[in-house]
């Protein structure tokens, strides 16, 4: 069993872990980055489409590219980086991590630790839907890892459940590869994926996009056979009797969701109970002082960009903490009120660096009003979507105007101006 | 030279799989048949999974001295044949003043049937052991002996001890009917068709479940009709702490137990089952129903109002086999050498074990009066399969030095490695169902998300195959269909 | 005159676009910056995707490497640029922006590799 000390350790190696260990290790730190598979980059090794980084490096790359000027910074700032190393216990007491791998058990004791542990997909099991239990139902990450990484196609004629952005890139790709692609179905009355991805993987394809539909059964006992979908009210989501139709596939993709995975943390640090990630403040810093944390397992993002982001700011206040052995503790809880679901972070703090406030609306909106405060600022943005982060700056200016105004909380409020 | 006995056995489930590693224990030549691709995947796979106390089993008949025996029998059967059981103790719950007089009756049939331990507890007492009950509970008859396993687990186990002893196993080979002929006691058994060959075979075990009055039908022997009930259940997530300790049923309804709330070993929580009885032909129905999943919630919820459909992690359903007399069948027939362990409704999985030793010993020996000879190489232990990551860690990092690939995960959920994935396809997985159930990987709240692909590619790679010829399970359940590039 | 509605496909933000065409004059609204414009001239007058996929692997570490388009062309090629695809081999090694096609389909525009591909010890 070995034992070390280092001044931050990064568990999980994807987008933001990658980014917080750069940063980390810019700063002077030694850094460690953990990552149970085989190599770094995520699950942007097998996202080869294009889009990504048009925030963070201002052109458009795929998702193995991106994955690549990381992979080289970390080497080039000398980032330590452990792969196919399984964490068994992350210690708060303690302050000890607990990993097991291809060359035993280690024990790390870093001065910051970074949580980059991400999301996992909804999986089919879960959503109770009626019908047999055949192969040929999986996520669309798993079909997309066995497409671009394993070279194999999951069957012949597929039909998509849940319009997320992995599915709708799914339909593009497994038609191209000589698949046929029957439709998506979207239980809500809006796409949950990019509007760009709806019409460059949907349309360009003449993939038709059912709304307010869903898969209600399943057929087949060994391979899948086919689905029925029924429309759903889209307002009550009550599923509509007379609406059933069956169609012949072999294959369902599922697009229906992330989770944010948290199990290494979940038992000391605050969870949101909308978010389902753990709650941070604006240096992306959990409830628990030893921890940080960055990326999906804080909330789902819907642009690797944004990750990335967050991921350095957590990377820059774990490499202040352990320069300066603390970070300034005054924070203010961020308040949704009744159109916003996902909010990142929980809280913000009265110093330190400008930051970003992320959320989610759950409507559809031409043109919004967003107020911070009360009394902090107002913005007008337009072209408001479910799928469609909201990216609000947070100035240093904003922060001193909130010390002075003493707010116990900073509410979020979005509101459709007609 | 002197000639064995040959013996057949039909079915490798829990009940197939005991019988079969009894007879082991004489001199016999024993072939297991199984139309599936692997052990336990018909009634044994799904299930409530739970060894019963054996209190409410109606005194006298069958399943009552079956089932309390049989339950005494799994601690030494587990350690044996290494799979888990916990004695988690069961509670009948009383929500109504007049289910005590119901929870009396157990108590009393409880002595009846020989087990100790049992009480009825105050409202208080079960609070404090199950905190997470309704409040509308008052009170609850409680069994300590009461617990839960892996059903497939137990069929496992026995089926690789049978075969270690001697026993040949023919797995994805169905049996299509019976030669029979003249002999001193009558019509008796000369031989066994199946899809594939014909075996000279003079003893039949029929343990085919669902399909055990349909072989007797083949075979001429009576049987009493069967008909499939269907259960539906829900798995949900794990909890730390866990939200339901011990195995808890309401009072039961005129046709089966209720639907229980109860942990598995590794942690989840099961709900369920309905009961709906199918028609007779209807054998792999095993769909999911709105109505019956609601059923499963919503009666499950009686009982433990915090659970969350949003923890599910699975629902699916099984079919147990019932009958007419709703008892089990078991014994000689008019046909010499056909031996009946058929309609092993509930407690079946707990009787099993008290019903193999039955058939070999009773109905074989004494009854019938064959004369085996003792098998002297009778080995009793099977080894347990391992899962490194509950191991200490210093044991768990020599098993690495031994083989790196204990120290890769493969299953982050339900902590299983490439090398306890790998020594469960050398030990006879050969689908990722197979895998699944013997090490738990992609059981758990991912439901495979983040290693099917590896547990394929495991497979791939012991067995020689190409990715797109691994199977889910029986039958045509490849998972991947073509290539991208070739 | 023809009135056509477009989501923006320039970058996630995916703008809503109300475009106006009259012969080969494009007049656009609902734009959030001058991509907009640009990509709805393009899209109605000469419709062009940058395209990714992947091509087979000889002697490297996993079976694929993926591709792109070092630009975009025009939709109507798509489906002959997958077939070329489809006929090729790369033997490993293969360095990220590696060109794997010259002048795909007479375009002008190449096929480069989005990932490094090392090649594999045991020569499989």
């Amino acid at each position: 069993m070995k034992e070390m000390t280092t001044d931050t350790l990064v568990i999980g190696g994807g987008a933001a872990g990658m980014a917080a260990a750069v940063e980390c290790a810019e700063r002077g730190c030694r850094t460690i980055l953990v990552e149970r598979e085989e190599y770094i980059g995520g699950v942007l090794n097998q996202c080869i489409h294009n889009g990504f980084g048009l925030h963070v490096f201002k052109e458009e790359l795929t998702g193995p590219e991106y994955a690549q000027l990381f992979k080289s910074q970390i080497r080039q700032k000398g980032v330590e980086t452990r792969s196919d190393l399984f964490v068994v216990k992350v210690d708060a007491k303690r302050r000890e991590v607990v990993t097991m791998g291809k060359n035993g058990c280690a024990i790390y004791r870093p001065q910051a630790l970074i949580m980059t542990t991400g999301a996992r997909e909804r999986p089919f099991n879960s959503l109770r839907i009626p019908g047999t239990r055949p192969a040929g139902i999986y996520t669309a990450g798993v079909a997309q890892r066995f497409v671009n990484l394993h070279n194999r196609l999951p069957g012949e004629r597929a039909f998509v459940l849940g319009s997320g952005d992995i599915g709708l890139i799914m339909a593009r790709r497994l038609t191209l590869e000589g698949m046929t692609v029957l439709g998506v179905a979207e239980l809500m009355p809006h796409p949950g994926g990019l509007a760009r991805n709806i019409s460059q993987c949907l349309h360009d394809f003449n993939i038709p996009l059912y709304l307010s539909t869903s898969v209600v059964e399943v057929h087949g006992r060994e391979r899948l056979e086919g689905i029925t979908l029924a429309k759903f009210d889209p307002v009550t989501l009550q599923r509509l009797p007379g609406t059933d139709e069956t169609i012949a596939c072999d294959t369902l993709i599922l697009s229906v969701g992330l989770l944010p995975q948290n199990e290494l943390i979940e038992s000391f640090v605050e969870t949101d109970p909308v978010n389902r990630g753990v709650k941070v403040d604006s240096f992306m810093r959990t409830t628990h002082p030893w921890v940080f944390a960055a990326g999906n397992n804080v909330g789902v993002y819907d642009l690797v960009d944004f990750v990335t982001l967050d991921g350095k700011i957590a990377g820059q206040s774990a490499a202040k903490m352990v320069h300066d052995g603390f970070l300034p503790e005054k924070r203010v809880p961020l308040a949704r009120t009744e159109n916003i679901s996902t909010l990142i972070p929980s809280l913000c703090c009265l110093e330190g660096n400008p930051f970003t406030i992320y959320f989610r609306s759950k409507k559809t909106m031409k043109k919004a009003r967003i107020s911070i405060g009360p009394g902090l600022f107002e913005t007008i943005r337009m072209g408001i979507k479910p799928s469609e982060m909201v990216d609000i700056p947070f100035t240093v200016k904003h922060m001193e105007k909130l010390k002075q105004l003493g707010l116990s909380k900073i509410e979020v409020s979005l509101k459709e101006v007609l | 030279m002197e000639r064995l006995l040959k013996i057949a056995v039909i079915g490798a489930g829990v009940v197939g799989s005991l019988i079969a590693r009894q007879l082991t224990r004489y001199r016999c030549e024993i072939h297991v048949f199984e139309k599936e691709e692997d052990v336990g995947w018909g009634v044994t796979k799904a299930n409530s999974a739970v060894i019963h106390g054996g209190y409410d089993d109606l005194p006298g008949t069958v399943r009552a001295r079956f089932c309390a025996k049989g339950n005494k029998m799994y601690a030494a059967l587990s350690e044996e044949l290494g799979f888990e059981l916990n004695r988690i103790g069961s509670f009948v719950l009383a929500q109504k003043p007049e289910d005590f007089s119901y929870l009396e009756t157990l108590r009393k049939q409880a002595i009846e049937n020989g087990l100790t331990g049992c009480a009825i507890l105050p409202a208080q007492k079960v609070r404090e052991m199950e905190p997470y009950v309704a409040d509308s509970i008052l009170g609850g008859f409680w069994c300590p002996t009461a617990g839960i396993t892996e059903p497939w687990m137990v069929a496992i186990g026995a089926v690789e001890n049978a075969v270690k002893n001697g026993a040949h196993l023919h797995l994805s080979e169905a049996v299509t009917g019976f030669i029979t002929d003249e002999g001193p006691r009558g019509r008796r058994i000369a031989a066994v068709k199946t899809d594939r060959s014909e075996y000279p075979i003079d003893i039949v075990i029929n343990a085919s479940g669902l399909y055990a009055d349909e072989l007797s039908e083949l075979a001429g022997a009576s049987c009493p009709p069967l008909h499939p009930r269907k259960g539906e259940y829900l798995l949900l997530d794990k909890f730390d702490p866990p939200l339901v300790r011990s195995v808890l049923f309401p009072i039961p309804s005129a046709i089966s137990k209720g639907i229980l709330v109860l942990p598995t070993v590794d942690g989840g929580l099961l709900l369920g089952p309905t009961a709906t009885d199918l028609p007779k032909g209807e054998k792999q129905e095993t769909r999911t129903t709105r109505e019956g999943l609601s059923e499963t919630l919503s009666s499950a919820r009686t009982l433990v109002p915090t659970l969350d459909p949003q923890w599910t992690v699975k629902s699916f359903a099984g079919l147990r086999p019932e009958s007419p007399q709703k008892d089990f069948v078991i014994g000689k027939t008019e046909i010499d050498g056909f031996v009946q362990a058929a309609a092993m409704r509930s407690p079946g999985l707990t009787a099993a074990p008290a019903v193999a030793e039955h058939i070999v010993e009773e109905v074989l020996i004494r009854e019938c009066g064959y004369a085996f000879e003792r098998n002297d190489r009778f080995t009793p232990v099977n080894p347990p399969y391992e899962n490194v990551s509950r191991l200490s860690l210093t044991e768990w990092e020599k098993r690495i030095e031994e083989d790196p690939l204990y120290g890769k995960m493969a299953c982050v959920c339900n902590k299983v490695t490439e090398g306890d994935i790998r020594d469960a396809v050398r030990r006879g997985a050969t689908t990722v169902d197979g895998v699944k159930f013997r090490t738990r990987a992609s059981f758990g709240r991912c439901q495979g998300g983040f290693c099917l692909a590896k547990i394929a590619e495991i497979l791939a790679r012991e067995s020689g195959r190409s990715l797109g010829e691994i199977k889910m399970r029986s039958g045509k359940t490849e998972i991947l269909r073509g290539m991208v590039r070739e | 005159m023809e009135n056509r509605t477009l989501t923006c496909i320039s970058c996630p933000l995916g703008c809503d676009l109300e475009a106006e065409v009259v012969g080969d004059t494009v007049t656009v609204t609902g734009n959030r910056c001058d991509k907009g414009v640009a990509y709805a001239k393009a899209e109605i007058l000469n419709p062009q995707r940058v395209v990714t996929s992947n091509i087979l692997v000889e002697g490297g570490i996993c079976p694929l490497v993926s591709v792109k388009t070092s630009a975009p062309i025009p939709k109507g090629l798509i489906g002959n640029m997958i077939q070329e695809l489809k006929n090729m081999k790369i033997r490993a090694p293969i360095r990220i922006g590696q060109i794997l096609i010259r002048n795909l389909l007479g375009t002008g525009i190449d096929v480069i590799a989005t990932r490094e591909v090392e090649t594999c010890p045991a020569g499989e």
